[in-house]
């Protein structure tokens, strides 16, 4: 029954399919090419910035449900990616340091007490803040299952209260997305005092080794998350398609550009503006949580409220309101992004001033999604339907 | 008779400016009654507060057999209760097919996960073809609503009422821009429509009002200023002096 209802789905759009299809060729080409399975040719530190790539990929979907399809422009989706991160990494975090301090201690005769490990494991974590007992937050930090819970939980929860008492105060447009972005923004500030529990600007690192697999090289763990961010990406599509295509689809596209009139029709939009914010938190913790073990770190700088911004300039210029747009503009622009700021283009020197494309680079994306917004409102989708017309 | 709608004595004010003045109001099962009234008179303001957009500042609205008290609830919650609302200027979902926009209107539940988990079935494909060809919208069902004519709009707003299968239909100003035909058209659908809901069209236009031979209020100033048959209305010395008069 549940078969077929997705086959009949999928056989409705085959866009689905054609998405899932060039995921998985993608997939299986880098894998072949990989270090740590195939050919040497990709790097282990490309597929590492390929998987990054695709959890971005899955938070401009995200975005675009929120924003694209039900017209609230939340500058806070990255702070819920960043969460996600930061509840995968306090259990990455504790456990390889409490690892790490068995080992040390296995040579000595007498095993260490419970308070003894505890104590020890957090003057390594907490050191740098000039600490040494857990915080109250970490409380689950050595269950991994727990933390994974946690990584839907703590967004999902911070989305749900933050989100019910904006909609139902019926804030709305601009000064909406200003409330979203100050809740980055306090959140972010809150996470860079050393007192925070989350050690501060330090952030937590080391985050690419996986406890228990010291043995194994970074590229098969690198090989590993690169999947897990596809099949992410993958399912989420699935999901957000078959939400965007149902009757709720129509429904929050229509709040977007009329919500009083939908409110008329006896549809309670506050309640389908939540539901959209919190499912679409979600997906960004899930996106993050994968992220951050690939970048290896996360501090409080990654959730500024300019991380969100950048979310929506790559949903703007890859196009929005289709879901294949937020995947082509993450992709497109943050790839564009490492390329011009990680040096590999020479700056150009005019003699009295030098253009240094790290700084340039941000007026060129600038200048792209002003001109997106204001001439191609359809951004790169819109070729994609051009090409489908013809 | 038992009425279906029953307003009583509401106000409200606009920064000091009384829209609407100690109102009193009653509509019955199945009645047709057109509002008229000139500029400002407080026409939309009165549809605003049955349909919980504004709250008087005093006064209550009391809604069927169980005399409900609409003034706390919220515009969702009294759309649900079954008064639909045509507003003045057409809205539709302009990037949506008239398919889309006539199912969204179906009367089904509306909670968010049946909402996403429903099914198009062929009784409510069913219904919407019904309805299109009650407005007139056969040929146009496939069609993004944007691309309809004014008063094609018009009557597919109309149609969404319809679909919500309420009671009571307010109907503001439906022939404001219409062409002759399309306004003649207009008025076989709203009495059509009065055959079972009850109706309140406002409107300016003298003409449209005749052609719908019913009982008319003529509002000035927030409050009634006369009630009756047409005949008796404009030959009110009030309703002359301040509004035909002009
Ligand atoms: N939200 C509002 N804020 C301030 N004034 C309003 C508001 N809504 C209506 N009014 C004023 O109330 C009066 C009645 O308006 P309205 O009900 O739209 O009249 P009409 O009979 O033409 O439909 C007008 O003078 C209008 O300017
Ligand atoms: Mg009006």
């Amino acid at each position: 029954m549940q078969d077929a209802v997705l086959t009949k789905f999928l056989l409705r759009h085959p866009s689905v399919l054609v998405f899932l299809g060039m995921l998985a060729v993608f997939t299986i080409a880098v894998t072949i090419l990989s270090e740590g399975f195939g050919m040497g040719i990709v790097s282990t530190s490309l597929v590492k910035t390929l998987g990054k790539t695709l959890c971005l990929a899955l938070a401009a979907i995200a975005m675009d449900l929120v924003w694209g399809y039900c017209g609230i422009l939340s500058l806070g989706h990255f702070a819920f990616f960043g969460l996600g991160g930061y509840m995968i990494g306090m259990w990455l975090m504790y456990a390889r340091t409490e690892l790490i301090v068995l080992k040390a201690n296995a040579a000595s005769a007498l095993p260490l007490t419970p308070q003894e490990l505890s104590d020890a494991v957090g003057v390594q974590i907490f050191g740098v803040v000039g600490g040494s007992e857990f915080p109250v937050i970490w409380a689950f930090s050595d269950s991994l299952l727990l933390q994974l819970l946690l990584v839907v939980l703590v967004p999902g929860i911070l989305a749900l209260v933050f989100g019910w008492l904006a909609f139902r105060s019926r804030v709305t447009g601009v000064y909406l997305s200003i409330l979203t972005q100050a809740m980055t923004l306090a959140l972010a500030l809150y996470l860079f005092q050393n007192d925070s529990g989350l050690r501060g600007n330090n952030g937590l690192s080391g985050l690419q080794n996986l406890p228990g697999l010291e043995e194994t090289s970074q590229a098969d763990v690198s090989l590993w998350f690169f999947w897990g961010s596809a099949f992410a990406l993958g399912f989420c599509y699935v999901i957000a398609k078959l939400i965007v295509e149902s009757k709720l689809g129509n429904v929050i596209r229509a709040i977007r550009d009329d919500e009083s009139r939908v409110r008329f029709l006896g549809y309670n939009v506050e309640g389908y503006k939540l539901f959209v914010f919190v499912i679409t938190a979600l997906m960004a913790a899930i996106a993050g949580a994968i992220y951050y073990p690939q970048a290896g770190i996360i501090n409080p700088a990654e959730l500024a409220p300019i991380a969100s911004i950048y979310l929506a300039v790559w949903v703007a210029i890859g196009g929005r309101g289709r879901l294949y747009g937020a995947v082509i503009g993450a992709i497109f622009v943050s790839l564009l992004s490492s390329f011009f700021t990680g040096g590999q283009i020479p700056n150009i020197p005019l003699g009295f001033y030098t253009i240094q494309w790290v700084d340039w680079w941000l007026v060129l994306l600038g200048l792209s999604f002003v001109l997106a917004t204001l001439y191609a409102p359809k951004g790169l989708g819109g070729l994609v339907d051009k090409f489908k017309k013809a | 008779m038992s009425s279906l709608l029953n307003v009583n004595g509401i106000s409200v004010s606009f920064d000091g400016f009384k829209a609407i003045n100690d109102l009193s109001f009653e509509i019955g099962e199945n009645e047709l009654r057109a509002i008229i009234g000139p500029n400002g008179a407080g026409k939309s303001t009165f549809m605003d507060i049955v349909t919980g957009k504004t709250r008087p500042d005093a006064g209550d609205v009391v809604w069927g057999e169980k005399n409900l008290s609409l003034i706390k609830k919220s515009e969702s919650d009294i759309a649900r209760l079954g008064i639909g609302r045509k507003f003045q200027r057409p809205t539709v979902f302009e990037d949506q097919t008239v398919e889309d926009n006539l199912m969204m209107a179906l009367r089904n539940d509306r909670t968010p996960f049946a909402v996403l988990f429903y099914t198009f079935s062929n009784d409510d494909k069913q219904k919407v073809v019904e309805l299109a060809e009650s407005i007139g919208l056969s040929e146009e069902i496939g069609r993004t609503a944007g691309e309809l004519s004014h008063g094609q709009k018009q009557w597919l707003e109309i149609g969404m009422l319809l679909a919500q299968e309420p009671r009571l239909l307010l109907v503001d100003e439906p022939a404001a821009g219409m062409t002759k035909q399309e306004r003649n058209k207009t008025v076989e659908l709203l009495k059509e429509m009065a055959k079972h809901h009850a109706v309140v069209v406002v409107e300016h236009d003298m003409e449209f009002i005749r052609d719908l031979d019913c009982k008319v209020t003529v509002l000035h100033e927030g409050s009634v200023l006369a009630e009756g048959s047409l005949e008796q209305v404009i030959e009110n010395q009030d309703v002359i002096d301040v509004y035909l008069g002009r």
